[in-house]
């Protein structure tokens, strides 16, 4: 059977790629915007169009619970949420990439409250940024769907036994419409195999697990975690390579890179804002500005020497944040300029902080972006400024 | 189920980490000895967290999931629907948490799990305070008894917990104890031997935290029995019934008084007069519902 071409919203692909992926144990909790990708599970399950159990359990808390529990039972395993809901997850985040469990999580992004909001901003995964987790994050709905798939493969790798989040914005992917190519499910099943556990819980071969540990050994654990990360840094590149081989959608490993070539600024963003970016970019080349955009696919493991070539062209560097960490800036532009850190020649850097809570991030407030960082370089003003867009007056 | 009839089996190792007297340690082997060594326990942070003997040892002969504190029915939700998909049938799942993880920080785990009816057995064994923490109360912590955050004794009477989760209609709620050793085999056996979420709470006196010799443990047990501050039931499909001893004991003359039960530990040495009157009337209070319940049957 021949791949097929669907319209569907973010939500729906990402339950599309659950199915896809066959997860045998989803255990999820509804929250806005989330709530259509677990409807749709259930739903699949229910029509037997999809044969897993759909645990209906009473928090986020316990989704991340349960899926600890199935995981370490041996299958695969799938949830979703937003926001709040990954807040209160956050201890069990920790759990489940403590006991090298393999999970894939859907996080549609949502601006955390209060006050209440149920529109977009990255802040509630970027916060989650030191749980061990792998952070993908995404700019369509064909990319939600494949970048699922990849993320089993990539977690189930026995160099990374890590959990991976797939983050995409909600309302702007989550309740948007595309086309998407969904391959054959055979050719899927051929790309990822069914689950082969390390580790299971067996009762004739009994071991503990997560037992209290001394200061002996712990370090020993937290090293192997960033090991794990290493490794997966590794991988990521190749499985999206493999990934585009095979169905013929693949998004640069780490970063997706647009008119990047002989550039005087670079604008780097994540998410949807990356590809309002590539608007802006076309806009300004035809007025013989030389600008690219860069748009990041994976925030943990943080592609550091990705970002240095990426750099080495350009005269400057702009960061877009679709989030805040509160007392310093975007935690994007914290990262690349970290990255950056030492190397002979680096860019000046300067930080933009827009579309918080959903505000519409325009491809003209991108040109503007564009127009200020250029302004910036001309006078030498750059290096680590950040300034918010599109804000208004505040008493 | 006789006593005789017990595996010779100890699943339970020697050289676990557990307190002198401890009736936890008691109830664990006493568990394994009717589940056998076909039984994944899950369990929270608890004193069985420091039973288990730290890494890399264990004494525990099946295998053991460390989970966090409010997540033992929610692990245990996973793992059931985990066996569910590979098949395996013959394994007994048992979430073992104290007080403090089931009816305070794990109540809504459980009551989600319960409400599911999630096949597996929660036994919650109760030693009346945060014991591995230092023994800070719980809502298990009963009325005027010392903890280290109830100084001056707590002011609130226990939480009746089972009744809590009878509340829950799943197929089987009991209350046991090990010093009455075969009520409690009886109990797990039967529980074994059904489906769906079956809660099992055991009141597990506790040497240090309530103030008493170790080798007092098993008359401990017996005393709260005999005077009613433990009473031992089992809900079965909805039915309550009260079991011996305790089933003897609905008539409040042949139930012995509490302050011959208070005053064997040094937790209710700060008790007035006063207090003694509270407790003795909220166990004949609680009682009146038992007997209402119990002779429903």
């Amino acid at each position: 059977m021949p791949s097929k071409i669907i319209i569907d919203t973010g939500n729906h692909i990402a339950g599309y790629a659950c199915k896809a992926a066959r997860a045998e144990v989803v255990a999820a909790y509804p929250i806005t915007p989330q709530s259509p990708v677990v409807e749709q599970i259930a739903e699949l399950i229910e029509k037997k169009e999809m044969d897993a159990e759909y645990i209906a359990v009473e928090s986020e808390h316990s989704a991340m619970a349960a899926l600890v529990g199935a995981s370490l039972g041996g299958v695969r395993t799938f949830t979703a949420t937003s926001a709040q809901g990954l807040a209160l997850m956050h201890e069990m985040l920790h759990w489940a990439s403590g006991a090298r469990l393999p999970i894939v999580m859907a996080v549609v992004n949502r601006a955390m409250g209060p006050p209440w909001t149920i529109w977009s901003d990255l802040t509630d995964s970027l916060s989650q940024r030191d749980t061990g987790w792998i952070q993908y994050y995404c700019a369509s709905n064909q990319e939600i769907f494949d970048t699922i798939i990849q993320a089993y493969k990539l977690c189930e790798d026995k160099q990374v036994l890590l959990p991976a989040m797939v983050c995409f914005e909600g309302f702007i992917l989550s309740h948007t419409s595309m086309p998407v190519k969904i391959p054959d499910q055979k050719d899927i099943d051929n790309f990822l195999p069914p689950y082969k556990p390390e580790y299971v819980v067996d009762v004739d071969k009994p071991f503990t697990q997560g037992a209290i540990v001394s200061p002996d050994y712990y370090m020993e654990y937290r090293y192997l975690i960033q090991e794990a990360m290493e490794n997966a840094k590794m991988l990521i590149p190749q499985i999206d390579k493999e990934y585009g081989k095979r169905f013929g959608t693949q998004y640069g490993g780490f970063i997706e890179p647009y008119r990047c070539e002989d550039v005087d600024l670079i604008l780097l963003s994540m998410g949807t804002i990356g590809s309002e970016a590539k608007i802006a970019v076309d806009n300004l080349r035809k007025q013989g500005i030389k600008i690219g955009s860069a748009r990041l696919r994976v925030f943990r493991p943080f592609p550091m020497e990705e970002i240095r070539k990426l750099t080495e062209n350009t005269q400057m560097l702009a960061v877009i944040d679709r989030a805040i960490s509160f007392g310093i800036e975007g935690a994007l532009f914290t990262e690349v300029k970290a990255s950056l850190y030492g190397e002979p020649d680096t860019p000046p850097c300067a930080g933009f902080i827009a579309g918080l809570g959903g505000r519409d991030v325009t491809f003209h407030d991108i040109e503007k972006i564009a127009e200020k960082s250029l302004k910036w370089l001309k006078t030498g003003k750059t290096s680590g400024k950040t300034e918010w867009i599109g804000l208004k007056e505040v008493f | 189920m006789a006593l005789k009839e017990l595996s010779k089996e100890e699943c339970l190792l020697a050289g676990n980490a557990a307190c002198a007297g401890c009736a936890a340690a008691l109830s664990i082997r006493l568990t394994y000895k009717v589940m056998g060594s076909r039984t994944v326990f899950i369990v929270p942070a608890c004193c069985t967290t420091v039973i288990e003997s730290p890494y890399p040892h264990t004494s525990f002969a099946s295998p053991l999931l460390n989970v966090a504190f409010e997540t033992t029915a929610a692990v245990a939700s996973g793992f059931v629907a985990a066996l569910k998909r590979r098949k395996i049938t013959d394994i007994n799942v048992i979430g073992w948490a104290g007080d403090g993880g089931t009816v305070d920080i794990g109540i809504q785990a459980l009551s989600g799990a319960a409400e599911r009816n999630t096949d597996f057995i929660y036994i919650c064994y109760d030693n009346e305070a945060y014991g591995n923490t230092g023994f800070q109360r719980s809502s298990a912590s009963p009325y005027g008894s010392w903890t280290t955050t109830t100084p001056s004794g707590k002011k609130e009477h226990k939480k009746n917990f089972p009744m809590i989760m009878a509340a829950h209609n799943i197929p089987y709620v009991a209350t046991t104890s090990p010093s009455y050793p075969l009520d409690m085999i009886t109990k797990l056996k039967k529980a074994k031997e059904m489906h769906g979420t079956r809660y099992i709470q055991i009141l597990a006196p506790c040497s240090p935290g309530w103030r008493f010799p170790t080798e007092k443990t098993i008359e401990m047990g017996r005393m709260a029995v005999l005077t009613g501050m433990w009473a031992l039931f089992e809900v079965e499909n909805g039915k309550f019934r009260l079991n011996n001893p305790s089933a003897s004991l609905v008539d409040k003359t042949r139930r012995k008084p509490v302050k011959e039960y208070l005053r064997m530990q040094g937790r209710f040495s700060n008790l007035t007069k006063e207090d003694i009157v509270v407790i003795q009337r909220w166990v004949d209070d609680t009682w009146e519902n038992y007997k209402k319940l119990h002779s429903d049957v």
